[in-house]
């Protein structure tokens, strides 16, 4: 029974309450209602995967047949009867060279997926074994004072999705370390607030693209001397700068509205003003911090994939635009396995985010 | 010299149209080691009045002395227990109290805060709960939590903004036992603002009725001259208690019917809801 509240309470902290049907079904015995609930909250989720991917299939074909039928007439137009059969039959075939591009069918896009990951496979076997053959090369080169042979192949689907998180976790902590202190700052006073309003105002629904052309600018003037990643750190700058607006506001908010009662007791405690700012200020605006923080990680990573693709930095957006202008069979599937790869990694760092959300969050009546 | 003095004291709430005065002429004095009570209705000006001695809010007009000195700040000499029992939720009994005694008694160490804070918290009979937070503590509790961190930065005078309105009134009776025992071990000056006629008898020494506002002022005080320790059950069939008791309802509802006669005007309600009690 009190693994099963532990349980619960994780999943609940987790905002995967779904899964409670589930927990309720296997730990103890399971109840009429748990049934009930088993049946609302897992089977019909499950029938509108169904749908989804029924809608899809059939969408596809749709579309499949209108782009073969106006490459059979364009052939019968160009070329005559017999270029036309030629073609139907070539289609048919499910030869390459004749397929019509268009949006992929649920099997093609997880055949892709498992091609990426075999991909990924090779990738990494042809790295270690790289890595082994130049280990004592390399190791002669450092002892002489030059630099290391790396490896510099085509990176895989699998290295892109992590230099994707590598560039939003670092644009993440650059928003957090610019937009959370600013935040305190000028939710404090109320002078600053209203001088620096307009600043926020304006700033915050500039687009990502004129935040990376102004990013480009300086940092491509600040690197010139040097050889670091140039764009990796465009990237990364553009990413925090977008998304700290949200943590921004929300904790210049959370400062300004500390509850009435907590001040009284700073007041009567003569806390002094550090105290009374770290103690009493900050703990009472974290639950609201973190909403920000959460907006801003979600608005990061919206963001990343049009930078990248703008920056040429690689990354999840440069795959996407590698693909799409590649255009061979598979870059549609391809791109269609990294728009759900894109949706559900958001979907997890949302759910990170908001379980320490909710970690940190008490109620207003609480203390009261 | 009084120990606390209020002269002709008023107290307006400034708004767009100007405002209303809350509080008009209070003219109070209270004697060392004394224990006084002001009853009043909700939405009369009791919080406020407590507000100004305790130092958050100054007066838009006349004095208030602590000591012969002019109030101007907040004090470590007045300790406050506050309507809501304002507790940091984000902080356990044994932080909250440990805030406040560490602020009182910048110099001692570490180890002898922690002593004060565990004595306190066993004295309001917490010590089983000194690690949790206050969402896991009944409303009774809180409030014990709330009159523990008072206390434990060891004020010279306690001011008590209904500290026990909100409790049942078997906790209730536990609680004001609790307060009066501290308040007579070492005699400390005591200001109890209630809306229960019966607690301000069984535990003051003089109780002051607050006129309803706005332009709310003290009535004719009450003075209740019963032995103490007083005892609950006897004090009902006690012939100062029976009288005392008639005569200061029979003033409130007299200025209640006044109230009401005068004029027809609708009062805006104190935002005052009832809180959750189960964590
Ligand atoms: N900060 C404030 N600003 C404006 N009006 C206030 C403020 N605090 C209290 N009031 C008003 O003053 C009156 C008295 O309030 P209060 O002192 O809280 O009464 P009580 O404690 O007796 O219930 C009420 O009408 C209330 O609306
Ligand atoms: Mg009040």
């Amino acid at each position: 029974m009190k693994q099963s509240i532990t349980l619960n309470k994780i999943t609940q902290l987790m905002g995967f309450g779904f899964l409670k049907p589930i927990t309720a079904l296997f730990t103890g015995k399971p109840q009429k209602e748990d049934v009930v609930n088993f049946l609302k909250k897992i089977i019909v989720p499950l029938l509108s995967i169904l749908l989804f991917l029924g809608v899809w299939q059939g969408g596809s074909t749709a579309l499949f047949n209108k782009e073969a039928n106006f490459k059979i007439e364009k052939a019968l137009a160009d070329q005559g009867q017999a270029a036309a059969d030629e073609m139907k039959a070539c289609i048919a075939s499910g030869e390459i060279s004749c397929q019509p591009n268009t949006l992929p069918s649920p099997s093609q896009v997880w055949a892709s997926f498992k091609t990426l990951l075999e991909d990924h496979k090779v990738i990494s076997a042809d790295k270690l074994a790289f890595k082994e053959k130049t280990a004592a090369m390399n190791e002669k080169r450092v002892a002489a004072g030059k630099e290391p042979i790396t490896y510099t192949g085509r990176p895989s689907f699998v290295d892109q999705i992590f230099t994707s998180l590598k560039t939003v976790f670092a644009g993440f902590l650059l928003a957090l370390v610019i937009a959370v202190p600013i935040g305190v700052v000028i939710g404090l006073s109320t002078t600053l607030r209203s001088s620096f309003n307009w600043l926020i105002q304006i700033f915050k629904p500039v687009s990502p693209v004129v935040w990376l052309l102004l990013v480009f600018m300086i940092v491509k003037t600040l690197t010139k001397d040097s050889n670091s990643d140039s764009a990796f750190i465009i990237s990364f700058i553009s990413v925090g700068l977008c998304s700290m607006w949200a943590t921004l506001v929300n904790t210049a908010m959370g400062v300004s509205s500390v509850d009435k009662d907590y001040i009284n007791v700073a007041k009567v405690l003569k806390l002094g003003p550090m105290q009374k700012v770290f103690k009493v200020i900050l703990p009472s605006s974290l639950p609201l911090i973190f909403t920000g923080l959460r907006i801003t990680l979600s608005v990061a990573w919206m963001v990343l994939i049009a930078i990248e693709l703008l920056a040429q930095s690689p990354g999840l957006g440069s795959f996407v635009w590698e693909e799409f202008q590649n255009g061979a069979i598979d870059s549609n599937s391809k791109i269609i396995v990294a728009m759900f790869i894109i949706g559900i990694i958001g979907f997890l760092l949302d759910r990170i985010m908001l379980t320490i959300q909710n970690m940190v969050s008490f109620n207003k009546n609480e203390g009261v | 010299m009084a120990y606390l003095e209020l002269k002709n004291v008023c107290k307006t709430y400034e708004d767009a149209s100007g405002g209303t005065e809350v509080l008009s002429n209070i003219n109070l004095t209270i004697e060392e080691g004394e224990f006084v009570a002001i009853v009043g209705f909700t939405g009369s000006g009791k919080t406020t009045l407590v507000n100004l001695i305790n130092g958050l809010i100054k007066p838009t007009s006349g004095e208030v002395l602590f000591k012969g000195v002019p109030v101007t700040d907040t004090s470590h000499e007045r300790g406050v227990i506050f309507q809501n029992y304002s507790l940091l939720p984000w902080l356990t009994v044994g932080q909250n109290v440990y805030m406040a005694v560490k602020e009182a008694f910048p110099k001692e160490s570490k180890e002898k805060l922690q002593a004060i804070v565990k004595d306190y918290v066993a004295m309001v009979s917490l010590s089983p709960a000194i690690n949790k937070r206050p969402k896991e503590l009944s409303g009774g509790m809180r409030q014990r939590v709330a009159v523990a961190r008072a206390l434990a930065m060891n004020p010279e005078m306690i001011i008590m903004d209904e500290p026990l309105g909100a409790l049942d009134a078997l906790t209730r009776g536990n609680l004001q036992d609790e307060i009066l025992n501290i308040w007579s071990k070492d005699k400390r000056t005591a200001l109890l603002i209630t809306n229960d006629v019966d607690e301000g008898i069984y535990m003051a020494d003089r109780i002051i009725p607050l006129k309803p506002g706005p332009n709310a002022t003290l009535g004719p005080e009450f003075t209740i001259d019963i032995e103490r320790p007083r005892d609950k059950t006897s004090l009902n069939d006690n012939e100062t208690y029976k009288k005392n008791r008639n005569a200061i309802i029979e003033y409130l509802m007299d200025i209640g019917n006044e109230r009401k006669s005068v004029s027809n005007e609708t009062y805006e309600l104190p935002e005052i809801s009832p809180k959750s009690f189960v964590a």
